[in-house]
């Protein structure tokens, strides 16, 4: 599915990827809490916009692409939604402006889906982990993601490895109705969930066997520190954070529709 | 018979697994396709049952190219037992287990009833009729994979790594069983990197490198050449080793067998006495 | 000087009817080698476990006798405690790696005890050097070799510097070329560093010639222990399936037909070429 790529990490190195997975969660939040006060389109465009160079500095255009194609259904799916409940409930007008606070709706989860996307595009699994590990995330929630995400390949693969055996003993999988088709993969569920308590068997005593749960004070080889670019960054996010508060509760300006310089 | 002509596989991510491999197995011959992780091996005997298909080139299984049927109808024909026998297992008993295929190819109840019946007994697991496969230890439900496999009798038997955990005496039994099929004009084919398994077996041996195919020959031959084996990264069978640290005795050096090498030194000691 | 000490061990698993380690005694003493080996099922991956305190706590289940390891009382001790004098390295190299770069692995033990960093990173590249995979640190378990796997599963316990390390078959999953590489390591660690080894395998061609110390059992019960050359030479443990190295079968061979090669008892083809070597130059 290709709003999952996405979220799929690249081994890439740019200087988004080397920054602290906290700071920029916490500029992926402030994004969201910015698209969600304004309503007009024209900030939304602009946050939109904003993110671009992240991206391209980033170097991952082409998974980031990929991500907005994959959002357009759903957006496209909001606009018709936003479009239709506006002209219903105005009885049965359609103006420019409703047309143009519909596109505002949609390019907010458009924001929303590309923020997120950079921010799991640049930044690798083991990362989020150790961010994790240093924030007030009990351990167990922290290693529960790394051990997670380390099994995800070696799930996929035997996925395909027990589909594989079932399929050599006749099992045909695409043949069927909606009912039969998930009857049958039963026979790839159940292995699979009975190899993963296996495999959770065999990881928790190698865990027991080097020391787990020996004090509450666990130490970590790796150190997330805070570099010039992280600061930068907080800054940034900051004063986005401020300037739209500001513009949108507490300054005169108000901000116009397009459609007012429109010829209509 | 299964034909292999100039087969190139790629896996989706552009990593070419086969260069170029052709290979054909008669009916009724015992062959083990042997090589170091990576070589290929398994990746070659999926295009056996279809469920890989060759990039280019053609596999024929009985006359049939593969890329023209399904891996289902190929099945009935070709067995394939994977390494691991916890990725099959999945019902309640072990008799439901053994009549998944049976049920999935279409056979009646009466002949289902019958062929659980010789398949328990054939791998000695008819006291497990009604056992749950996961309650059984290992070994057991290796055994149970395979009578699930061989519930339905194909001509072919292809097994992935069948010797992987198992003790002497388990190998000893998986020997016997294989040797079993030959006697029923059964076609095997074994992919393993266990040469003493191998070497007991004296089959054809098919030896892989990086996607392509080294040798093919009798296992003797293949499996006492130094040159070869260090080419594809395996060890020499014990007694081979023997035999190569034997050879400023004038001993041959195509020896794998324990009973030939009892022999050879036996007839040395025996000239050298009246020399 | 016993480091392991084990009396009168009985152990069934929850729900089991028989016990799977059945009145066994033991010892071993510092810096050994040990072998164990035996038909599946037999209880020596039940015994491995013992060492640790897996058994009993981990498993639960019944156990009878006393099992003293590094001088502790397993039974009145946490697995987290014993855990920085024995290490347990497993069958399955894939399911006991769990970090996401290989030396986040190796340093998870040291992590758990709390260790300081900078102490922690000495200790880790140690033990990556121990067992030669330095150059693979930042690399993710899923991309390196089963042969590579287990040896970063071997630094993974080396890094927490323990008397003993129990290795339950750790090469099944493995082609006999990286076994033998495993092995070596093992003997290594044995030989230089003077960790007390216990090795259960099968591979015995591989492994018998590095032991003085070989423990056989079967249906939980020592059967043999003592000398390689002279329990690998007898009937009975032939007929147990134990996988006997096919030179020391040979030698039997030899001397029932007549052929009395009157050096001990070969463990390996080497050992036996060059008896067989020494025998016809006269």
């Amino acid at each position: 599915m290709s709003v999952f790529d996405g979220l799929r990490f690249r081994k890439v190195y740019s200087p988004i990827h080397n920054l602290d997975p906290r700071i920029k969660f916490i500029y992926v939040i402030a994004i969201f809490v910015v698209a969600i006060i304004f309503y007009q389109i024209i900030p939304l465009l602009v946050l939109f916009v904003m993110q671009i160079p992240f991206v391209l500095l980033a170097r991952v255009q082409r998974q980031w692409l990929r991500s907005l194609r994959g959002a357009a259904f759903l957006a496209a799916f909001i606009f018709i939604i936003n479009v239709a409940t506006t002209y219903f409930t105005s009885n049965y007008t359609l103006t420019a402006a409703n047309i143009e606070s519909s596109a505002a709706m949609t390019l907010r989860f458009v924001v929303l889906v590309e923020s997120f996307s950079v921010f799991f595009l640049t930044t690798s699994p083991d990362h989020l982990g150790l961010a994790l590990e240093e924030s007030r995330v009990p351990y167990e929630f922290a290693f529960a993601f790394t051990t997670a995400v380390r099994f995800v390949p070696v799930l996929a693969e035997e996925a395909q490895t027990i589909m594989d055996a079932q399929k050599a003993r006749g099992l045909e999988l695409e043949k069927g109705g909606l009912l039969r088709r998930i009857r049958n993969y039963v026979p790839v569920l159940i292995p699979l969930i009975v190899s993963s308590i296996r495999r959770s068997l065999e990881l928790a005593e190698a865990m027991e066997s080097r020391a787990w749960g020996a004090t509450k004070k666990r130490t970590n080889l790796y150190l997330l520190k805070l570099h010039k670019g992280d600061y930068a960054l907080l800054t940034f996010t900051t004063v986005i954070l401020v300037l739209a508060v500001y513009v949108r509760y507490f300054s005169p300006i108000v901000i116009p529709a397009i459609t007012q310089f429109l010829p209509l | 018979m299964i034909e292999a002509q100039n087969v190139r596989f790629s896996y989706p991510n552009k990593v070419e697994a086969l260069k170029s491999v052709s290979l054909t197995i008669n009916d009724g011959e015992f062959v083990a396709i042997m090589g170091q992780n990576g070589a290929g091996k398994s990746t070659f005997v999926k295009h056996f049952n279809g469920l890989l298909k060759p990039s280019q080139g053609t596999v024929r299984v009985d006359g049939v190219e593969t890329t023209k049927t399904s891996v289902a109808t190929l099945a009935r024909n070709v067995g394939f037992v994977f390494q691991n026998p916890d990725h099959q297992l999945f019902s309640e008993t072990v008799e439901d287990e053994i009549s998944f295929a049976l049920k999935n190819f279409g056979f009646e109840q009466e002949v289902i009833k019958k062929r659980i019946d010789w398949a328990l007994n054939l791998l000695s697991l008819t006291q497990y009729r009604k056992t749950s496969p996961f309650l059984l230890s290992g070994g057991e439900r290796k055994r149970v994979a395979l009578a699930s496999v061989l519930a339905w009798d194909p001509q072919t038997l292809i097994l992935d790594e069948p010797t992987i955990g198992q003790d002497h005496e388990q190998k000893e039994k998986l020997r016997q069983f294989i040797m079993q099929m030959q006697t029923q004009k059964k076609t095997v084919v074994i992919v393993t990197h266990d040469v003493e398994f191998v070497a007991e077996c004296n089959p054809r041996v098919v030896l892989m490198k990086e996607g392509k195919i080294v040798a093919d020959g009798v296992g003797k031959e293949i499996l006492t050449d130094p040159a070869l084996l260090e080419l594809s990264s395996i060890v020499l069978p014990q007694i081979a080793q023997l035999f190569t640290k034997l050879s400023p005795l004038g001993f041959p050096k195509d020896v794998i067998d324990i009973y030939e090498a009892k022999e050879i030194i036996l007839k040395a000691k025996e000239s050298r006495r009246q020399e | 000087m016993a480091i392991i000490e084990i009396k009168n061990l009985t152990y069934t698993y929850p729900g089991a009817t028989k016990p799977s380690i059945n009145d066994v005694s033991l010892k071993v003493d510092k810096g050994e080698f040990v072998l164990i080996t035996g038909p599946s099922g037999c209880g020596k991956t039940s015994l491995c476990r013992c060492f640790n305190g897996l058994v009993p706590h981990f498993y639960q289940g019944e156990l009878k006798g006393e099992v003293t390891v590094a001088g502790i009382d397993t039974l009145k001790h946490h697995t987290y405690e014993m855990a920085k004098h024995v290490g347990l390295v497993f069958q399955n190299p894939e399911n006991q790696l769990f970090a996401l770069s290989i030396e986040k692995d190796v340093s998870f033990g040291l992590e758990n005890n709390g260790v300081n960093r900078e102490v922690m990173r000495k200790k880790v590249d140690w033990a990556l050097h121990q067992t030669g995979i330095y150059d693979l640190r930042e690399r993710s378990p899923h991309e390196i070799s089963g042969g590579q796997q287990q040896r970063v599963a071997i630094a993974a316990v080396l890094a927490m510097e323990p008397e003993i390390i129990v290795l339950d078959e750790p090469t099944s999953f493995l082609d006999p070329l990286s076994a033998a590489k495993i092995f070596e390591v093992i003997y290594k660690l044995n030989k230089e560093s003077g960790i007390t080894v216990i090795l259960v395998e099968h591979r015995l061609d591989l492994t018998a010639k590095y032991t003085n110390h070989l423990i056989v059992m079967d249906e939980g019960k020592i059967c043999f222990e003592g000398d390689p050359r002279q329990i690998l030479s007898t009937e009975e443990t032939r007929l147990m399936g134990v996988g006997i190295p096919k030179a020391t079968l040979l030698f039997q061979m030899l001397k029932k037909e007549g052929f009395d090669l009157s050096g001990k008892t070969p463990l390996s083809s080497d050992e036996l070429a060059d008896e067989l070597l020494e025998a016809f130059k006269q």
